[in-house]
C-alpha cells in the first residue's frame, strides 16, 4: 500500500510540472482534473478501506476529478478560448522555478519537526510543493482560467496534507469543504464569463481600473 | 567471454534494422494498413548499398567521415553497455561518461558533415539537432546519476546490474521517472515523433533528416544503419532498467533482450501513432521539463 | 435554537428564490432579519446551557457578542433594503435577496462554530455568498472588484485551511483521535507541538486576516466596498469583518491556551500597526467616498488587532470597539449609498453639498464621520480611548505614538473628503434629492445606538464585553 501511495504522490508532482509547462488551457484543466482524481485515491491507499476514506474518496473524485473540471471546461467552451495569454515570465522559467520550489520543498521537509512515522515520507514534500506550484500559477499566469487552476492546485496541496490527519476532519465538514470548493469555482466560472463579455479577454491584467 | 561478445555483436548488427521494421509495422496496424514487411529496412539498406554515390564538389573528407562515425560509434558504445543480462566486454570506472560523449562525438560529425555541404537547409537542421541534443544530454546524465546512486560502482555494468530488480522496490518512483525521461531522450536522439518526423518531406520542419539530404547510396545506407544501431543501443539502456532479469543462461538472456527490444519498438510505434508532432518551439520546453523531472528524480534518491 | 438561527435564513433564502412576488421577497429579508434579532436577543437574555464540550456549535461570550452585532446590523440593512430594492427594480432582487439570506446564515454559523473545520467552512461560504452581492451592479468595475475579492479571499481562506491542518498536526499523537474541536484544542493546549502550532497560527492569521482585511492583505477591500451597493458595504464592513475577526480571535485563544499568547500578540500588533498606517496614508486626499470608508474599515480592523495585541484593558476596549465600528460603519455606508444614488457618483469631483441636497443622509454621513474618527461623545471615542489607556497602562510609548499620529492623519484626511462632499453648494443647483423614511431610519438608529454607547454602556453589555475579553487572556 505504501508503494501505491508514493506512486500517486509522484504522479501528483508530475502533473504540477505539466500544468506549469502547458499552454493549452484544455489540457491544463484535464491535468488538474487528473490530479484531483489521483488525490481522491490517496486516502484509500494511505489509510485502507474504511467508511470514512471511501466516502471521502468518492466525494473528492466526483468533485475534484469530474464536476469542477466540467464546470471549467464548459466555461471555456462558451468562451471559445483555447490558448492562454501566456505566463508573465515565460514557460521555461516558470518550470525551472517550479522545479526549484519542488526540490526546496523536499529539502525543507527534512528539516521539519515531523512525527517519526512521517519522516522521509513523500506526503509533506508533495503537499508543500503542490501548494507552492499553485501559488506560482496564481502569480505568473495572466488569464483568469489559469488563476483558478492555480487555486485548485493550491487546494490540492492542502488536501494532501489533510490526508495525514486521517480522521481529524469529520465527514460532514469535509463534505462542506468540497462543496465550498465546487460552488466557489462555479461562481468564479460565472465571473470569468462576465469578464470575457465585458473585456473580450480573460487577461486579468485588463482588470486594473480600480486603484488608490 | 568470446562467445558472449560475438553473440552481442551479432544481436546488435543483425537485429537493429528489425526494430525499425517493427515500428513501421505497428504504425501501419494503427493506421489500419497492412504495412511493409518487417524485413523492409533490410531490403532498403541493400538497395542503397547497390546504388552509386553522388558527392558535391564543395565537400571534404568530413562529408565522408559523418556516416562512418555514425555507424562506428554505436558499435563501440555497445561494447561498454550490458545488453540485457549479457555483460559488457569492455568495462572500466567511469565508462558512463565515455558512453554519453561517444554519442556527442557522432553528433558532432553528423552535424559537421551537414555543414560541410554548404547547404542552408542542412545548416539549419544541424543547428536544431545540436540544440535539442544539448537540452537532452543533461537528462541522460542525470538519469545515470540516479542509477549511480543506486549502484555500487561507476561502470555501466554495475549501474545496470541485477540489483535493479530490488531497487524498483526501494526507489521505484525515481526509476520510473528516469525511464520516462530516457524514453523522451530516446525519441529525441533518434528523431522520432513527437519531436521529429523521420518521414517528413518538408525541409523547413525537418530536423534530423534534413542533415542527410546530400548523402546518397551507401553513405545514406550507413547513416540509416547507424540510426538503427543507435536506437537499439539506447533502447538497451531503457529495457535493462525495465527488465532487470538475469537467468544465467546465455541463450535465454539473449532471447529476453531481443524480446525487450521488440516490446520497445512496439511502444515507440504506438507513441508515434497516437501523438501529433510538436511545434518546434515546444520541443525545447518539453526537453527542459524532462530535465527538471530528472532533477527531481535525483532529489528523490538523494534524500 | 442555534439550528434555527442558521437554518431559518437558509430556508427563507430558498423561499425567496422560489416565490415570484417582488415586494414580498424584499420584505422577507426584513422579516427574517427581525426574527433573527429577536432570537439572538432571547439567547442573550436566557443563555443556553453551556454546550457540552465537544459540540460543533455553541455560544460563549465572544460569539454572543459578535452574533448580536451581526444580527442587529443585518436587521438595519434588511429594512434599508426594502425601499432600496424598490428603487433598483432594473437589477431585480431574485439574486440579491437569497444571497443576503445565505450570507446571514453562514455568518451566524461562523459565529457559533466551535469546530475549526465548521468555522472554516462557514467563513469560506461567506466569501462565496457575498461575491454575487459585490457583483450586484454588473459593470466592468464591479466585475473587477468581484474577481479580486473572490480570488484573494479564496486563496487566503485556503491558507487558513492549511493553518488548521498544521494545528491538527500539532495535536497528532496526543490522544487517540485528532480533534479540531475548539474545546479539545484548548484543553490540549500546553501539550501541542510548538513549531506546528506557531506555523499554524501564522497561516490562520494570514488566511482569516485576509478576510478581516488586515494589511498587507487588504487590497480587495477598497475595490469590493467601493463597487458594492451601500447596504452590502455596510454588511461586509460591519458584519463580515467582525465575523472574520472572531475567527482570528479563535486562533489567539488557542495560542493563549498553549501559553504562547505573547507571540500571537506580537504578530497581531505588527499587522494592526501596518493596517493603521497604510490606511491613514491612503485616506489622505482620497477622492472616492466609498473607498475612503473601505480604508477606514482597514484602519479600524487595525485598531481592533492592536487592542487585542496589547491585552488587559485594551482587549476590553477592542471588544467595545468591535460593536461601535460595526454600527458606525453601517450608518456610514448606508448614508453614503443614499448620497451616491442621488448624485449618481461617489467621486469627490461630482459630490458637493450633500447636506443641502439630502439633509438627513448628508447629516448622518457627517455625524458618522465624526463618530468613526473618534470624536466624543460617540461610542468609538470611548472605545478608542479605552484602547489608548490600555496601551499607556501596558507602557508601550512607541505604539501609542504611532496610533495617535495615524488617528490624527485619518481625522484630517477623512475630514477633508467628507467636508468637501457634504458642505458647499451642489454642482447642479437643480439637483434635489429625496430622503425617504426607510432609507434614513436604519442609519439613524445605528447612529443613535453608537451615541448611546458613548454615553452609557448597559451593565449586561459591560458584563458580556468583559467576559469576552477574559476569554482572550492567557490562563494562569
Amino acid at each position: 500500500m505504501y508503494g501505491v501511495t508514493n506512486l500517486l504522490l509522484i504522479a501528483v508532482i508530475l502533473i504540477n510540472f505539466f500544468t506549469l509547462g502547458s499552454s493549452r488551457l484544455n489540457s491544463c484543466i484535464r491535468a488538474v482534473a487528473a490530479q484531483g482524481a489521483l488525490l481522491a485515491l490517496i486516502p484509500l491507499a494511505a489509510h485502507g478501506l474504511t467508511f470514512h476514506t471511501v466516502v471521502l474518496g468518492v466525494g473528492a473524485f466526483a468533485l475534484k476529478g469530474v464536476l469542477i473540471p466540467w464546470v471549467l471546461l464548459r466555461a471555456l467552451r462558451q468562451m471559445r478560448l483555447r490558448r492562454e495569454s501566456g505566463p508573465l515570465i515565460g514557460y521555461i522559467p516558470t518550470m525551472v522555478l517550479g522545479a526549484l520550489i519542488t526540490s526546496a520543498a523536499f529539502i525543507f521537509a527534512d528539516f521539519l519537526p515531523l512525527r517519526p512515522e512521517h519522516r522521509g515520507g513523500l506526503f509533506i514534500p508533495t503537499s508543500l510543493a503542490t501548494l507552492f506550484v499553485g501559488f506560482l500559477l496564481l502569480m505568473t499566469r495572466r488569464d483568469a482560467v489559469s488563476q483558478v487552476l492555480g487555486y485548485l492546485v493550491l487546494e490540492n496541496g492542502i488536501f494532501v496534507f489533510g490526508t495525514l490527519l486521517a480522521e481529524a476532519m469529520p465527514l460532514m465538514v469535509e463534505a462542506g469543504v468540497l462543496l465550498d470548493l465546487l460552488v466557489g469555482v462555479f461562481i468564479m466560472g460565472i465571473v470569468m464569463d462576465q469578464i470575457q463579455r465585458e473585456f473580450s479577454t480573460l487577461n486579468t491584467e485588463r482588470l486594473s481600473a480600480l486603484k488608490g | 567471454m568470446i562467445v558472449t561478445t560475438l553473440l552481442r555483436l551479432v544481436l546488435l548488427l543483425a537485429f537493429a534494422p528489425l526494430m525499425l521494421g517493427v515500428i513501421a509495422r505497428t504504425k501501419a496496424a494503427f493506421a489500419g494498413r497492412q504495412g511493409a514487411p518487417v524485413l523492409q529496412p533490410y531490403w532498403d539498406l541493400g538497395r542503397l548499398w547497390r546504388k552509386g554515390i553522388v558527392v558535391s564538389r564543395t565537400t571534404t573528407w568530413i562529408f565522408w567521415a559523418g556516416p562512418v562515425v555514425a555507424v562506428t560509434v554505436p558499435v563501440v558504445a555497445s561494447l561498454l553497455l550490458p545488453m540485457g543480462a549479457l555483460a559488457a566486454p569492455l568495462s572500466f570506472e567511469g565508462d558512463v561518461i565515455l558512453f554519453v560523449y561517444l554519442f556527442a562525438l557522432a553528433r558532432f560529425f553528423t552535424a559537421a558533415a551537414a555543414l560541410d555541404t554548404g547547404s542552408s537547409f542542412e545548416g539549419m537542421g544541424a543547428a536544431r539537432e545540436v540544440t535539442f541534443a544539448c537540452l537532452a544530454e543533461p537528462t541522460l546524465l542525470l538519469g545515470f546519476v540516479v542509477l549511480a546512486r543506486l549502484a555500487d560502482g561507476l561502470t555501466l555494468n554495475a549501474l545496470l546490474g541485477a540489483h535493479l530488480a530490488a531497487a524498483w522496490g526501494s526507489s521505484g518512483a525515481s526509476l520510473a521517472l528516469i525511464v520516462v525521461c530516457l524514453m523522451v531522450v530516446l525519441l529525441v536522439e533518434n528523431a522520432r515523433i513527437p519531436f521529429d518526423d523521420p518521414n517528413t518531406h518538408l525541409e523547413l520542419t525537418m530536423i534530423h533528416e534534413v542533415m542527410v539530404l546530400d548523402h546518397s547510396g551507401p553513405l545514406l545506407g550507413l547513416i540509416q544503419y547507424g540510426a538503427a544501431l543507435k536506437l537499439m543501443v539506447l533502447g538497451a539502456v531503457i529495457m535493462r532498467m525495465v527488465l532487470p532479469v538475469d537467468t544465467g543462461n546465455l541463450w535465454l538472456d539473449a532471447g529476453i533482450f531481443l524480446g525487450g527490444q521488440f516490446v520497445l519498438a512496439v511502444v515507440i510505434g504506438t507513441i508515434e501513432s497516437v501523438m501529433a508532432r510538436l511545434r518546434l518551439a515546444r520541443v525545447p520546453q518539453i526537453l527542459v521539463g524532462t530535465t527538471l523531472v530528472a532533477v527531481f528524480a535525483v532529489v528523490l534518491v538523494l534524500r | 435554537m442555534l439550528a434555527v438561527l442558521v437554518g431559518l435564513p437558509l430556508l427563507m433564502a430558498v423561499v425567496a428564490a422560489v416565490i415570484p412576488w417582488y415586494r414580498v421577497r424584499s420584505w422577507l429579508l426584513a422579516v427574517t432579519g427581525l426574527v433573527h434579532v429577536v432570537l439572538a436577543g432571547l439567547l442573550v437574555i436566557h443563555p443556553l446551557r453551556a454546550a457540552p464540550p465537544g459540540a460543533w456549535v455553541g455560544l460563549d461570550a465572544l460569539s454572543t457578542l459578535v452574533l448580536l452585532v451581526t444580527s442587529l446590523l443585518f436587521l438595519g440593512c434588511a429594512i434599508y433594503a426594502v425601499p432600496y430594492l424598490d428603487l433598483r427594480r432594473d437589477r431585480g432582487n431574485r439574486m440579491i435577496v437569497p444571497c443576503l439570506l445565505v450570507f446571514l446564515s453562514v455568518m451566524t454559523l461562523a459565529v457559533i462554530a466551535r469546530h475549526l473545520g465548521v468555522l472554516w467552512f462557514a467563513v469560506e461560504s461567506t466569501t462565496i455568498a457575498s461575491a454575487p452581492l459585490i457583483y450586484y451592479n454588473r459593470n466592468a468595475l464591479s466585475i473587477e472588484a468581484t474577481w479580486k475579492y473572490l480570488l484573494l479571499c479564496s486563496v487566503g481562506i485556503a491558507l487558513a485551511m492549511l493553518g488548521i491542518m498544521f494545528i491538527g498536526y500539532s495535536a497528532l499523537g496526543l490522544e487517540s483521535h485528532v480533534s479540531l474541536q475548539l474545546d479539545d484544542l484548548l484543553r490540549q493546549g500546553p501539550q501541542l507541538s510548538r513549531p506546528w502550532l506557531h506555523t499554524g497560527f501564522v497561516f490562520l492569521l494570514v488566511g482569516f486576516g485576509a478576510k478581516v482585511g488586515l494589511a498587507p492583505l487588504h487590497s480587495w477591500k477598497p475595490d469590493a466596498y467601493g463597487e458594492a451597493p451601500g447596504l452590502v458595504g455596510a454588511l461586509l464592513s460591519g458584519g463580515l469583518t467582525s465575523v472574520a475577526f472572531l475567527a482570528v480571535l479563535r486562533s489567539v485563544q488557542i495560542m493563549a491556551a498553549a501559553g504562547d499568547v505573547a507571540m500571537a500578540r506580537q504578530a497581531l500588533l505588527g499587522m494592526g500597526l501596518l493596517s493603521l498606517v497604510l490606511a491613514a496614508v491612503f485616506m489622505v486626499r482620497q477622492p472616492d467616498l466609498k473607498r475612503m470608508l473601505a480604508y477606514s474599515s482597514v484602519e479600524h480592523m487595525g485598531i481592533l488587532a492592536i487592542g487585542v495585541a496589547i491585552g488587559g484593558l485594551a482587549t476590553f476596549g477592542a471588544m467595545l470597539h468591535l460593536v461601535n465600528n460595526a454600527l458606525t460603519k453601517g450608518c456610514l455606508f448606508l448614508s453614503a449609498g443614499n448620497i451616491q444614488r442621488t448624485f449618481a457618483s461617489k467621486k469627490l469631483s461630482t459630490v458637493h453639498g450633500a447636506m443641502t441636497v439630502l439633509p438627513v443622509s448628508g447629516a448622518l454621513f457627517m455625524a458618522g464621520f465624526l463618530a468613526i474618527t473618534g470624536a466624543p461623545p460617540f461610542g468609538p471615542f470611548l472605545s478608542e480611548f479605552t484602547i489608548l489607556r490600555g496601551i499607556v497602562a501596558a507602557d508601550r510609548p512607541g505604539v501609542l505614538a504611532v496610533v495617535l499620529i495615524a488617528l490624527a492623519t485619518v481625522f484630517i484626511g477623512m475630514g477633508s473628503t467628507v467636508l468637501a462632499a457634504t458642505q458647499g453648494e451642489p454642482g447642479e443647483p437643480t439637483l434635489r434629492g429625496q430622503d425617504r423614511f426607510l432609507l434614513t431610519a436604519p442609519p439613524l438608529v445605528m447612529l443613535l445606538a453608537v451615541l448611546m454607547l458613548g454615553l452609557y454602556i448597559p451593565p449586561p453589555l459591560r458584563d458580556l464585553l468583559q467576559s469576552a475579553a477574559d476569554l482572550l487572556e492567557a490562563k494562569p
